[in-house]
């Protein structure tokens, strides 16, 4: 009799996948045990380019240009995040900020443009670098001057507002010959030229340094990877303070939120600017590392590109769309150039070539089966401290286990 | 936009001026070419239009469904034994219009099966798990992505490397655009004049549809109260399969005569831009508004041609865009207003 009570009143155990498991154990954990763990994984991540693991490393392509490439399209996906994942603004041209970031420094530096400022207040070494601070903030302002007629419309009006609006900043780019060099594009793009040697004439950030393992993309690689931290950093206490308990009240309902008194429109700006500069620093990324911008990269359906890596990795999680970006860039680049995978003859770069194709089925297999992201973001209790939601998910994790005692299952109770 | 506000003066300085006299005299010859090409835009814009109506989407991959359009056209007169040389055929005026006619319906055939295919695929079980929003615009992208790839790289595999790939097709063509008569200074040729009349008469006819038919009432009273109508005995889904149907088949006719227009158009990715532009068309009229779907058609069309005409012709889609931004910005809901059910006036 007694047990039959106790397993009415007691609430059901809530199934929990691996991921859950995996994210309860590390949500229980104390503070430096996170750092312990996550400082040396942070380093194995960095050096991969460096140990080219046979089964990871890419075949027709240099890995550490594709790593490289991961980092600039994870920077972007943090970025894109803010805007899509928890704002819930639907932003389909922000490719155009991509493009803005690599334009300025391209602009501000490339001897083909008209405003070459290299030599005048640019030095030639650090030219970049310096540029940088610029293109985040002309992005950041395009953001605040696109942001502020649109985002006063409905969702999907934004949606194809911001998708006319990528378009127009390609078409500048591509019209615009006596600036931009047209379809030429802007070649020479200043870089930092740090640790030159005999070997190394122009430094080690040159893309002339192309002898793996140590080559240009490595380099970028680890600068992008910390620009990374810093972007999640920046990110993650912006979501734990009023700015993102405000976007997630304004993803979740807007009029709601506008009715409790969270001003919407100023804060739907600043997401739109938050996410534009961190878009415009890995366009300025992308600029010096490739030394070399034209309209083409920056394609509406680059755009798209960008979206599949937030909506596959999971909107909302900045680690998760980290993980999207990552298989965005690197399944591609691991078919490219490979004949035969598990003893199984394939053609890899037709695979490479069909990855539009792949993401599409991706997406719209995801949308019916996962629609909320492989990694989906949960809602943590923002409000509360950091201690109390760790009580209440240790709770959690005790009832799943089945080893729960009265006193977690009341702070679990407060915790839904 | 705000690239464009601040590139003003530059491009003033830098690049030519602003050409008003090309405005001036080339008026209505610019006319006449907008209205052909703004007569395809309203008739691709009745489609999205109408699934916006019903069914609050974007049917982000309707531009596809109009690309799967000039394939299927293509297709029919390919099977009807024309080949792709760099000849005119001449069969006369009477067999012309018959093998146009047959074109125009494989084109209508394979762009409505489409449509309705792709609404059972993707869009019906996003539904029956009453997914938000942003999920089915989402998977529209994710359509949108595997019908252009599949036109890019699969199709090519299924005829033999006749059909997709790459490269636009070598253009079957019909019909050469010769001059009918004048309008003003410009122009009226048989292609621009075949355009806007069947534009013209399948918008009056899909206007009818939809206004004096019992189906375009039970697509109205959907529009208007989706559970009022289910509870009145109209079929939902029913509703939702005819609207997807008329929309995809509209935009096969708008196919056809756009590859009469442009014969060189026919590629997987024909579809992208002109899509944007017809959506465009459909909000500056005030979306799941027909009516204002044609207005904003024709108006976008001239308005395009106009804005080619003053700043040069690289600039033809951000006109457009920019026009898009800033009907938006001072009439949110479009020159005619939002709705389907009321607008039949």
């Amino acid at each position: 009799m007694t047990t039959t009570t106790a397993t009415v009143t007691a609430p059901a155990a809530p199934h929990l996948g691996v991921g859950d498991r995996l994210r309860l154990w590390w949500d229980t954990l104390p503070r430096p045990a996170q750092w312990g763990i996550g400082v040396p994984g942070l380093v194995l991540l960095a050096l991969l380019p460096v140990l080219r693991l046979p089964v990871l490393t890419t075949v027709g392509t240099d890995f550490g240009t594709v790593m490289a490439q991961f980092a600039m399209y994870a920077l972007l996906a943090i970025g894109l995040n803010v805007v899509v994942g928890s704002a819930g603004l639907l932003d389909l041209g922000y490719v155009g900020f991509y493009a803005i970031g690599a334009y300025t420094v391209g602009l501000l530096t490339s001897p083909d443009s008209p405003w070459n400022q290299t030599d005048t207040w640019l030095p030639k070494q650090w030219g970049w670098l310096l540029a940088v601070p610029i293109a985040i903030l002309i992005t950041a302002v395009s953001g605040l001057i696109l942001g502020s007629p649109t985002l006063r419309l409905r969702g999907d009006y934004l949606a194809i507002v911001t998708l006319g609006f990528g378009e127009i900043v390609r078409l500048l780019a591509d019209n615009l010959d006596n600036i931009t060099g047209g379809g030429r594009g802007l070649s020479q793009i200043a870089y930092p030229q740090v640790a030159t040697s005999a070997a190394r004439p122009t430094g080690i950030f040159s893309a002339g340094n192309a002898t793996p393992p140590w080559n240009a993309g490595l380099w970028w690689y680890w600068v992008s990877l910390a620009l990374i931290v810093v972007a999640l950093l920046f990110v993650g206490n912006l979501e734990r303070s009023r700015v993102g308990r405000a976007w997630v009240a304004i993803r979740e309902d807007e009029d709601a939120a506008e009715i409790m008194g969270v001003p919407t429109f100023k804060f739907k700006l600043w997401a739109f600017v938050i996410g534009a500069s961190i878009g415009g620093l890995s366009g300025a990324l992308y600029a010096g590392q490739v030394q070399f911008v034209a309209p083409t990269t920056f394609n509406v359906i680059n755009s798209m590109l960008f979206l599949c890596a937030v909506i596959v990795g999971g909107q909302g999680n900045k680690l998760g769309v980290i993980v999207g970006a990552f298989i965005i860039v690197y399944l591609p680049n691991f078919f490219l150039g490979r004949t035969s995978l598990l003893g199984i003859p394939i053609n890899g770069n037709d695979i490479a070539n069909y990855k539009y194709l792949f993401f599409g089925l991706a997406l719209m297999t995801l949308m019916i089966f996962r629609p909320q992201g492989l990694f989906p973001a949960r809602q943590k209790l923002l409000a509360l401290g950091r201690g109390m939601y760790q009580a209440a998910r240790r709770a959690t994790l005790a009832l799943a286990d089945g080893t729960a005692d009265p006193a977690p299952e009341r702070a679990e109770g407060g915790a839904r | 936009m705000s690239a464009v506000l601040a590139a003003g003066p530059v491009l003033a300085a830098v690049s030519s001026p602003f050409d008003i006299n090309a405005l001036v005299s080339n008026f209505w010859a610019l006319t006449v070419d907008g209205l052909t090409y703004g007569s395809i835009y309203a008739l691709v814009a009745v489609g999205y239009t109408l699934v916006y109506g019903v069914l609050r989407l974007i049917n982000f991959a309707h531009s596809e469904i109009f690309m799967l359009g000039m394939f299927g056209s293509y297709v029919t007169l390919w099977l009807l034994g024309f080949a792709p040389s760099g000849n005119t055929y001449d069969y006369g005026i009477g067999q012309t219009i018959l093998f146009l006619g047959l074109a125009t319906i494989g084109g209508m055939v394979v762009s409505g099966a489409a449509a309705v295919g792709l609404e059972r695929v993707a869009y019906r079980p996003l539904r029956r798990r009453g997914a938000p929003a942003l999920v089915f615009l989402i998977t529209a992208i994710g359509a949108s992505f595997v019908l252009q790839e599949f036109v890019h790289f699969v199709l090519p595999h299924l005829s033999g490397n006749n059909l997709g790939g790459l490269n636009a097709q070598q253009p079957i063509r019909l019909v050469d655009p010769t001059v009918q008569f004048h309008i003003g200074s410009a122009e009226v040729t048989n292609v621009d004049l075949v355009i806007v009349v069947a534009a013209l008469v399948l918008a009056f006819a899909t206007d009818r549809f939809i206004n004096a038919t019992k189906f375009g009432r039970g697509i109205r009273a959907v529009a208007q109260d989706p559970v009022t109508a289910t509870l009145m005995g109209v079929s939902r889904e029913r509703v939702i399969m005819l609207t997807f149907l008329i929309g995809g088949m509209l935009a096969g006719a708008a196919a056809l005569l756009y590859t009469l227009r442009v014969p060189n158009g026919i590629i997987y990715n024909g579809g992208f831009i002109l899509g944007i532009k017809a959506f465009c068309a459909a909000v500056l009229g005030g979306i799941g508004n027909l009516r204002g779907a044609l207005l904003g058609g024709l108006l976008l069309g001239v308005m395009e041609l106009y804005g080619q005409a003053v700043f040069g012709t690289e600039w033809r889609d951000v006109v457009a865009f920019v026009l898009l931004v800033l009907v938006l910005m001072f009439r949110p809901t479009g020159i005619l207003g939002e709705s389907l059910g009321r607008a039949r006036a």
